[in-house]
């Protein structure tokens, strides 16, 4: 046996517990779980049914965990494992899955499959078989600090521009402040205007806020190839940086990963607990605009839908929020036939999008977002993850149809009741 | 001596594999490593476990006109199976006489016949959807077909015996209970315990995100 081989199958067998015990005593290879999942409904490849994505997991369950394996074992009709057995999963797992857990809300046995896919990730990363722009874009966080470089630089030249453009200061390494805020680097790069319009409503919201110069990139490479130790360690610096600016909250991005791997996952792959809360910036507007901090004004009037980004709705639990606050700034919202926890996934989520290999796949399965668009006929489909935005554009421009997509957040800035006394405070 | 032993050591030696096995099966969920979930919980997971065991017996909504098949078949099949175990006035008599000492009332002989057809009908129709369907086909393993055909057998047996009611039918349904009492808890037809788990898991983790499951 390899060595690759060898790590990939010491990495799986950590991976069992109480919980994949369960699920794969209880498929019962029914095959419902292919129509949740648009890989599979876009493309009408059974491989792509979601319980197929674990099989390198349920074969090493069966062959050393079950009875009838422990016993084929001993009289020694097991067949041996092959690297094949882990090379042939790495399409299927990092092309062919967005890990948005739809799946997982329709299995009539309750198996959580996505959770599945997530640990055979981690046996495929062990043994090498990951997507080499995940592999590139999580070494360049190690070193650079984001996926796409050191874009401390670019952060703060838009900064500057957003200082100059509303007069208002976005604080920097500030102790004590109430709120962390930390973003990704898709915001940086292609939607800057995130940062400004935080700042707008911070500002108007009277919130004590900051921003670590050490820490502000939330996306995780490491979560999205199933390779806990660098998810580990970039999660631990947003948490080292939290610490030692002592404060009270950190508040994730609009990016649903890096909601997962901050809020979810981060006190799991550091085996603490936080000494402050995380929320989601949804979660932090919603609760501004309920207390009355966050006053809008006028109402967008072209017809809008909200696409829930999967790991912040389904897998996240803020689903109630981003309607609310839509609702406060348009008129004419009109929800998508699957919509909410059983929404259907962009296509890009769990590094699908940042996989260049796998954007043929993607955009074809884009056409189930499509479809769900053609029938409710909107001209505007309003999001809260920049990923989904980037992915959506793209599906949308490569299907020639005409639409705007918008971040909420940004929604949210621009119908702030104008308060003149809070600009240059 | 071949029908006394069916009656009799096999009878036992089957009833002990399928407990033992159930046990232990249920038994190795139970006592694996499970981890502590460290993040702060945002809702309760015992009320999300409990929703989840029960909300998944019936399929979303959405989903339900792409998967009709596997739910009506599967709701046919298990009913019917549930009524013909517990409802057939011989399978009565065996219960209050070697387990329970007590009975109930028992299907009417059409009521059987009826119970019956809808078990063989979903039966079918499930193995039929796991053959011809590329999914399932693709996914279905040996123990999969081996669980169908056993299950298909106890049934034929079950109603060849009670119609018929020679001895050698009785004893041949015997026989093939005692068979699937054994392969039960090495195969997936665990299920049938398991699910509960499985549900429950799931619904907990969603519970403790604040997700409906
Ligand atoms: S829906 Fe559930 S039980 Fe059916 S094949 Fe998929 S994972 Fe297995
Ligand atoms: S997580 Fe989503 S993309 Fe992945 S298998 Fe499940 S339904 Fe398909």
């Amino acid at each position: 046996m390899s060595e690759r081989l060898e790590k990939g199958l010491t990495a799986l067998r950590g991976q069992m517990d109480s919980k994949v015990e369960s699920f794969f005593s209880s498929c019962v290879n029914c095959g419902i779980c292919a129509e949740s999942c648009l890989f599979y409904t876009e493309t009408k490849d059974p491989r792509y049914t979601p319980i197929y994505k674990t099989e390198p997991l349920r074969k090493l369950w069966k062959q050393e965990y079950s009875f009838w394996g422990k016993f084929s074992s001993k009289l020694g009709f097991t067949k041996t494992f092959k690297e094949s057995d882990l090379a042939d999963w790495e399409e299927l797992v990092y092309d062919g899955c967005s890990m948005c857990g739809r799946c997982s809300m329709v299995c009539p046995m309750g198996i959580d499959i996505a959770d599945i896919i997530a640990r055979v990730k981690q046996g495929l990363s062990a043994a090498g078989y990951t997507p080499q722009d995940l592999v590139g874009a999580a070494n360049r966080t190690l070193e650079f600090g984001s996926p796409m470089g050191n874009i401390l630089p670019a952060l703060k030249a838009h900064i500057k521009h957003i200082e100059a453009d509303t007069g208002l200061t976005v604080p920097f390494d500030i102790e004590g402040a109430d709120y962390m805020v930390t973003i990704s680097a898709n915001e940086v790069v292609t939607f800057p205007e995130y940062i400004g319009a935080i700042t707008r409503i911070f500002a108007h919201a009277n919130v004590s806020w900051t921003i670590s110069s050490e820490a502000f990139e939330a996306t995780n490479s490491g979560l999205q190839m199933g390779n806990n130790t660098i998810a580990t360690e970039l999660v631990g610096r947003i948490v080292a940086a939290a610490e030692k600016l002592k404060v009270k909250n950190v508040v994730s991005p609009e990016c649903g990963h890096a909601y997962a791997a901050i809020r979810w996952n981060g006190p799991n792959y550091l085996g603490k607990k936080y000494t402050f809360g995380v929320v989601h910036i949804l979660e932090l507007l919603d609760e501004l605009y309920r207390s009355g901090r966050i006053k809008t004004s006028g109402m967008e009037t072209s017809r809008m839908t909200f696409h829930d980004p999967c790991q912040i709705v389904r897998r996240g639990g803020v689903a109630a929020q981003p309607r609310e606050l839509l609702a406060s700034v348009a008129s004419d919202v009109t929800e998508m036939s699957d919509h909410g926890r059983m929404n259907w996934c962009c296509g890009g989520g769990g590094g699908v999008s940042a996989n260049e290999r796998a954007e043929e796949l993607r955009i074809q399965v884009f056409n189930r977002k499509k479809s769900q668009l053609d029938e409710i006929k909107v001209e505007t489909m309003v999001t809260a993850c920049s990923n989904c935005r980037t992915v959506l554009e793209d599906g949308l421009d490569a299907n020639d149809m005409d639409m705007e997509v918008l971040g909420l957040t940004e929604l949210i800035a621009d119908h702030l009741v104008e308060n003149e006394a809070l600009v240059g405070s | 001596m071949i029908a006394n032993f069916i009656d009799g050591p096999l009878w036992y030696f089957s009833l002990f594999v399928f407990f033992a096995g159930v046990m232990l099966r249920l038994g190795s969920i139970i006592f694996s490593k499970h981890k502590v979930d460290l993040s702060v919980a945002r809702g309760p997971e015992a009320p999300g476990a409990f929703r989840t065991i029960f909300s998944r017996f019936l399929p979303d909504k959405g989903m339900y006109p792409h998967i009709k098949l596997q739910v009506i078949a599967g709701y046919i099949f298990h009913l019917g199976l549930f009524a013909v175990i517990f409802f057939a006035a011989p399978h009565i008599k065996f219960f209050d006489e070697h387990f329970l000492g007590f009975s109930w009332t028992a299907l009417p002989h059409w009521g059987f016949i009826f119970a019956a057809q809808l078990a063989f009908l979903g039966l079918i129709l499930l193995w039929l959807q796991r053959v011809i369907n590329p999914v399932s086909r693709l996914i279905s393993k040996t123990g999969d077909h081996i669980s169908s055909i056993l299950t298909f057998i106890v049934l034929l047996t079950g109603c060849l015996a009670l119609l018929e009611s020679f001895s050698s039918l009785r004893l041949l349904h015997r026989f093939s209970v005692e068979l699937f009492l054994i392969y039960f808890p090495f195969s997936s037809l665990m299920h049938a315990f398991t699910f509960i788990p499985s549900r429950a898991f799931t619904g907990a983790w969603f519970g403790r995100r604040g997700i409906k499951s």
